[in-house]
Parts: C-alpha cells; structure tokens; sequence
C-alpha cells in the first residue's frame, strides 16, 4: 500500500518531493512531517536530499531523473546544483537543461530504461535526455495531454496513466514503454497522478486522500504486492508488449 | 495504403471510493458514491409550513396575498414551489404531489431537480419535501369576523316613485354575475346600497351600473385610522351613484333650450328606452333623440308624468301617415276614453308613432294631457292649446284576464342571505308588488327589453284551460291568443332548482 503523506495540508505530494530508485529530493517545507514520512519509508537505503529549486520547494515538478542522471532546469542556482551533487552519489550525473518547458517534472516521465516527453520539447533536450538519463525517448501525448509527467507515472515495472486514457492508446504506450499500464485515479478521483503520486521500484507514496481502492490499484499496476502474484491481466498485457516489440 | 481502423474502445476505470468498473468522468467515481458524497438538495428546506384560511380556503402567498386553489392543483403546486428557498441554485426538472390524506393538514411534493457539480457533471435527484398546512386567519375573514365587512360601499339611487328600475338592474347584476363580490346588499327608500370588501370590486360594480344606466356619481372616503409614523392610511370609500330619474314609457315636456339641441323635437316626448344613454322618440313626427349620461346631468329635466297616469282607450279608426321609422309607423287614430264608453261621444284625434301595433278595436294606453294638472315650468312654457290632447303610449293587454295566469317562467333573485332584506322582500308591500307586476308585464310585451336579462322556466307550468272556464270567460276580450307571452325556448333551465332536485332524488334512493 501507498504511504499517504501531506505537504502542508496539500495532499499533491508529488509536486513537492522527486523519487527515484538511488535518490530522492525533498522540498523544503515549515514542518518536518513531511522529510520524516520519507525518512521512515526509505530510511537509509538511499539519499534523501532536502533542497529547493530556483528557491522554490516544487522539485517534484520542476527535475526529473532516474537511477542515472537527474536534469535540472535552467533556473536552478549553482548553489542548489552544488549542494546536489553534494549529496548525490558520483553514479548520477546531473545535467542542466536550457529548456523552454522549464518544469521538468510535468514535461517528462520516465523509469530508468524509457522516458515519455512532450511533443513540444526541444530536439537537444532530447539528446540530453538519452545521454543523461539513459533511455528511450517518445514524444508522446497521455489521453490527449501533453503534460506527460503529470498525467502519467511510471516505475520499472508498470505505469498509471491518465482515467481518459482509451484502450488503444493505453496499448501502445505500454508497446512503447515495455511496462503494463493502467488507467486510474489518486487523491479520490484527481487525474493528476504526477501530483497525488510519487513511486520507485519498491516504495511509492501518495495523497492522504487517496480512498483503498485507488491504492489497490497503485499496488497490482506498480506490482507491490508481497507474494509476488500479479494479476492475470497484467502478466497478460507484458506478455503481449513483448511479442509486440519483438515482432 | 494500409487502412487503420481507429477505434476507440471505452476504457473503464474503477470508481475511486468504491472500486466498482465504470467508464471515466469528471469525478471519476461511481454515480452512486457521487449521490453519497454530494447532496444537491442541500440549501433545499425539505419540511415547509403553508399557511391557509379555512374560512374562505385560501393559501397565503407573502407577504399577504391569498390564493384560492385545489389540493393537487397547478396553482397549489406553484405556490409550494414558490415557497421554496434554494430552489435558484438548480434546475427544476419535474414537481408533483403525492397523495395525502387531506385531513392530515400535510402536502407531499415531489420533485426532481439537477445541478452541476462538477464541470460538465449534472447530477440529477428525486426527493420530496414536506409541507404542514398551518391555519391563518386572512385579513379578509378576520374582518367579516369582526363585523367589519366593507372597504367601500356603492349606493344606487334613482328619485322616481317606484322600483322597477331596480327589479331591472337586479337582472342585469344576476346575470352578469355583479354580486360576486359584494359582503352585503341593503335596500333604503330610494335605492339600493351594495357593499364589497375593497375599492376594486365597488369601482368595478359602478362601472357596470354606469354600463346599463346613464348615471353620475360622487365618491366619498372616511378615514379609518392613519398611521403616521408608516405614512399609511385606512380609508372606507363611498360611490353615490344616482340613476337618471327617467324610466321607460315616461312623458317629458323638454325645456326650450334642450328642444334646440335635439333637433327642435317635442316638446313632449316618450323615453322608448332607457340603455347607457335615454332614447327619446317624438310620437308626432317619428324624430328619436339618444341623451348620454353627460348630456342629461348638464342640464337635467324631470319627468312630466309616469306610466301611473295612463288612462285606457279604445282605438275607433289608424290612418297611417306614410312615414316610417324603424318599427314606429306615423298614424292618425281616433280614440275614445274607455271610461265614456256608455257615458258620452267623445273622441280624439291624435298622432301616434303606434300605426304598425294598434289596430281599430284595440285597447291602449296614453296620456290625457287635455285633463292633467301638470305642475311644471317647462310645461308651463308652452301654449296648450298646440300640444296634443292624448299622447298614446302603448297597446293595453286585458288585466283581468292575465291576472289569472300562472307564468311558465320566472326571474331569479339576488339569494345572497345578505340580501334577504333587498328588493325581493321589499315586494310584500301593496305598491311594490304593483310595481313587480308591471315590471313582470313590461317583459312579457317586449322582447328587446326581455332580451338582455336571464328568464327561467318555472316549475309550475300553465295550467290548461278547462272548458267549463272558457265558456264563461267575458266576451270583452275573445282574441285570448293576443296576450304575449314568452316562448319556450328563451328560458333556462333553473341549475338551483335542479339540483335541489338531485339532492331530494338520491335522498330517495337511500
């Protein structure tokens, strides 16, 4: 089940922290509630930074990273970008980017093997994507939306996109991503999942609002089950990405 | 080219709250767990008081207008729905009642109303509200309970010596239903005084007398009580509303400077008819004059003498003169008292606008100016020997006979139990009933004046004459056929009576 968090009686958690698989960025809030929910969850397996972005505490939605890279955008300070690096471990490379769509975090999603971008962004972006973050890149719209990384979530092992998301394209984004997708909601009915929702490959964390039933199905799409059993449907939608791309 | 068929296959999502499939919405959660969550009808009073007056059954409409209506009527149901708060925030989709009992004193409304609660989500719900039928007393009731039944009062009078104008006017108000909204009905010497709750409904009833009767008329206001502080003033309204002193078969001498104006008829005149203006004809040249209410009051004149003072005649010999007007035919007649019949030979010779009724033999009525003592300047004013001796008036009708007929048809009256002491009992007098008499002949001769009123068919039909009466009947008057009366076919059935008669039917079933 999800950790359900507030930032400051916000439940859109995910504006204001960034998880990856080796690190996580927190922003800076008045309470300590907030640093302390991510404290307990992830304890001391990976760094847990507290900083702010171009002197705001929005760095969910303002970077973007997986296990190799973080990008940054162009407001970041260099104090900011320094205390980074600081606390990241050498393995992450951090870049930042002259982007024109400066919040990162609503342009972009990725996991650490593909990212889904917004039609707009900037073909040297993209290079520095592919180089940066190692991975595939699509332009690609969620139900519509261009703002991918706010109507969409991924990890490793599975994806929530947008509720509007049709069958079709809900099939080829999972062609594309090689992760099986779901349609769904957080914070009881937001489609704003990139807010209400921050997940890794074995922690995620959501809106305190978020009902059982949304958190059940965080937990069978990002696979965080304990006994391993994934749902039939899932196990069939990988199955049917592979021979797709394989074909 | 490849053809790639774009279907779009419609996702379901699982509602937010209760995990249930649906297909994705604004809320995206199930209609059900919308309703639980979100009440639409909140703002919405679901137990109402309504106010009503049993007396006169109405409901109250504030601030303080009262409606009469139904139970389960349209009105009734606009009047909840207008007692309503909340009801601006949504759509009204459907209202009705539901059935109660109506001693229970309760309303039930049913009503399905939408409201959006998200955008481009319309939530739609069917509740029902209650409403408790209070009793209030209307002002209107409270001050026929305090004996304080009248705002404004309109007293008819006309200065003639009898009341036929009144049985007349009491028709015309029966038939079109003028006494609707009178509180009371009071008979005094020279008129009537009807009463009515407010100024509207007086100011409306003189305007109808006004409509059948050349009039003026004062109005008067009393006050009742002012309150200063609120600039508010309670006032009791009172319409003196007097009648021409002129009635039908009237003579008038008319002034000389009136003679100028009407085309220098007369001087002595008939009044044929009396409408919303007086009709005058000249029985000596055919010359008819229409006076309006304005134009009498600006110089009025009375009556020379009434149709009391009709002597009876017998027509000897009718000369028509050649000139016609309408159904008045210019003749000569020759006439002889009645009452010389046996005694003399005297006879008259005179003009009269009757040459298409009267015929030698017949019997009529008309005015001896040559032997009357007439006390009036106008009349004064003119040589008498230019006037003419007798001035007919119309065909006479055997008394004797007619007084043994029943009628097959009869008037209805003013029943209201206010108007016990109106002109229906004022009728048990002598004179009076001389008066109603005539009043009921004066229809039975004319059907222009039966024309505009509302006749009944009486329940006591004509008894057929039997034999052994008809041969002893007087020789005077064998044309028995001649005596008008009224067709069939212009009365009404009497709904009073027949309901009664319903009434008594069903009592005899059980």
């Amino acid at each position: 089940m999800p950790v359900r968090a507030q930032f400051e009686n916000s439940n859109d958690i995910g504006v204001f922290a960034r998880l990856t698989n080796a690190y996580c960025l927190v922003g800076i809030g008045a309470s300590e509630n907030f640093y302390s929910v991510f404290q307990a969850e992830l304890g001391n397996s990976i760094p847990l930074v507290r900083t702010t972005i171009a002197d705001t505490r929005i760095v969910g939605r303002m970077t973007v990273g997986n296990r190799h890279g973080l990008l940054l955008p162009n407001s970041t300070t260099d104090q900011e970008m320094q205390h980074i690096r600081n606390s990241l471990p050498d393995s992450v490379q951090i870049t930042r980017l002259e982007e024109r769509l400066s919040a990162l975090g609503n342009v972009i999603a990725c996991n650490d093997y593909v990212a889904l971008v917004h039609p707009d962004i900037d073909r040297e972006t993209e290079e520095i994507i592919i180089d940066t973050l190692k991975v595939e890149v699509f332009r690609q719209t969620v139900a519509g939306e261009v703002l991918v990384g706010a109507y969409c979530v991924l990890n490793n092992n599975g994806g929530l996109v947008h509720p509007n998301t049709s069958i079709e394209d809900q099939d080829e984004l999972a062609s594309l991503l090689q992760v099986p997708l779901l349609a769904g909601t957080v914070n009881r009915g937001s489609a704003v999942l990139g807010g209400g929702l921050i997940v890794n490959d074995w922690a995620s964390f959501a809106g305190a609002i978020t009902t059982p039933s949304e958190s059940a199905v965080i937990d069978s799409v990002f696979q965080f089950q304990d006994s391993g059993h994934t749902s039939a449907v899932n196990d069939a939608w990988v199955r049917d990405s592979l021979i797709d791309s394989m074909n | 080219m490849e053809y790639i068929n774009v279907t779009n296959t419609q996702q379901r999502i699982l509602c937010c709250n209760c995990g249930v499939a649906i297909p994705p919405n604004p809320a995206n959660m199930c209609v059900d767990c919308i309703r639980n969550e979100i009440d639409i009808t909140e703002g919405i009073s679901k137990q109402l008081v309504i106010q009503f007056c049993s007396s006169c059954e109405r409901y109250l409409q504030p601030p303080n207008h009262w409606v009469a209506a139904d139970l389960e009527s349209r009105e009734l149901l606009s009047l909840c729905l207008k007692r309503m708060k909340g009801m601006n925030k949504v759509r009204l989709v459907d209202a009705g009642f539901i059935w109660t009992e109506p001693h229970s004193k309760r309303l039930k409304v049913k009503l399905t109303i939408q409201k959006e609660v998200h955008a481009g989500m319309i939530l739609q719900q069917v509740f029902v509200v209650d409403f408790v039928v209070a009793g209030m007393m209307c002002e209107d009731c409270h001050r026929v309970e305090a004996k304080d039944m009248w705002r404004a009062c309109v007293q008819v009078r006309q200065k003639v010596p009898h009341k036929r104008t009144f049985f007349y006017l009491e028709q015309l108000i029966i038939k079109h239903q003028q006494h609707r909204y009178t509180t009371n009905i009071k008979e005094t010497p020279d008129g009537i005084d009807f009463f009515f709750a407010n100024k509207t409904h007086a100011s409306k009833f003189h305007d109808f007398v006004a409509s059948v009767c050349p009039t003026r008329y004062k109005v008067s206001e009393e006050v009742i009580s002012i309150d200063v502080h609120a600039h508010t003033a309670n006032y009791k309204y009172t319409y003196s509303v007097e009648m021409v002193p002129i009635c039908r078969d009237d003579l008038i001498c008319l002034p000389r400077s009136l003679r100028a104006h009407l085309g220098n008829m007369g001087p002595l005149v008939l009044c044929s008819k009396i409408g919303n203006s007086v009709h005058l004809v000249d029985p000596n040249t055919l010359q008819i004059a229409e006076m309006s209410a304005a134009s009498y009051w600006r110089s009025p004149f009375t009556t020379l003498c009434n149709i009391k003072s009709l002597t009876e005649y017998i027509v000897l010999d009718v000369e028509p003169l050649g000139p016609v007007r309408g159904k008045n035919v210019l003749c000569e007649m020759e006439l002889a008292r009645k009452s010389d019949f046996g005694f003399n030979d005297t006879t008259f010779f005179v003009r009269s606008h009757l040459g298409a009724i009267l015929q030698p033999g017949d019997s009529c009525l008309g005015y001896d100016i040559a032997n009357a003592n007439f006390n009036s300047d106008h009349f004064e004013e003119y040589n008498r020997a230019e006037l003419p001796d007798v001035i007919v008036v119309k065909k006479a009708y055997s008394n004797s006979r007619r007084k043994r007929r029943n009628r097959n048809w009869k008037l209805q009256h003013i029943t209201n139990e206010t108007a016990i002491s109106g002109p229906v009992d004022k009728r048990k007098g002598p004179a009076t009933h001389e008066d109603y008499e005539q009043f009921l002949r004066d229809l039975e001769e004319d059907f222009e004046f039966r024309s505009a009123i509302n006749l009944y068919k009486s329940a006591n039909q004509p008894a057929l004459p039997v034999h052994g009466e008809e041969s002893n009947m007087d020789t005077d008057f064998d044309d028995d056929a001649e005596i008008p009366e009224i067709d069939i076919d212009e009365l009404l059935d009497d709904m009073a009576e027949m309901n009664i008669a319903d009434v008594e039917m069903a009592g005899d079933g059980v």
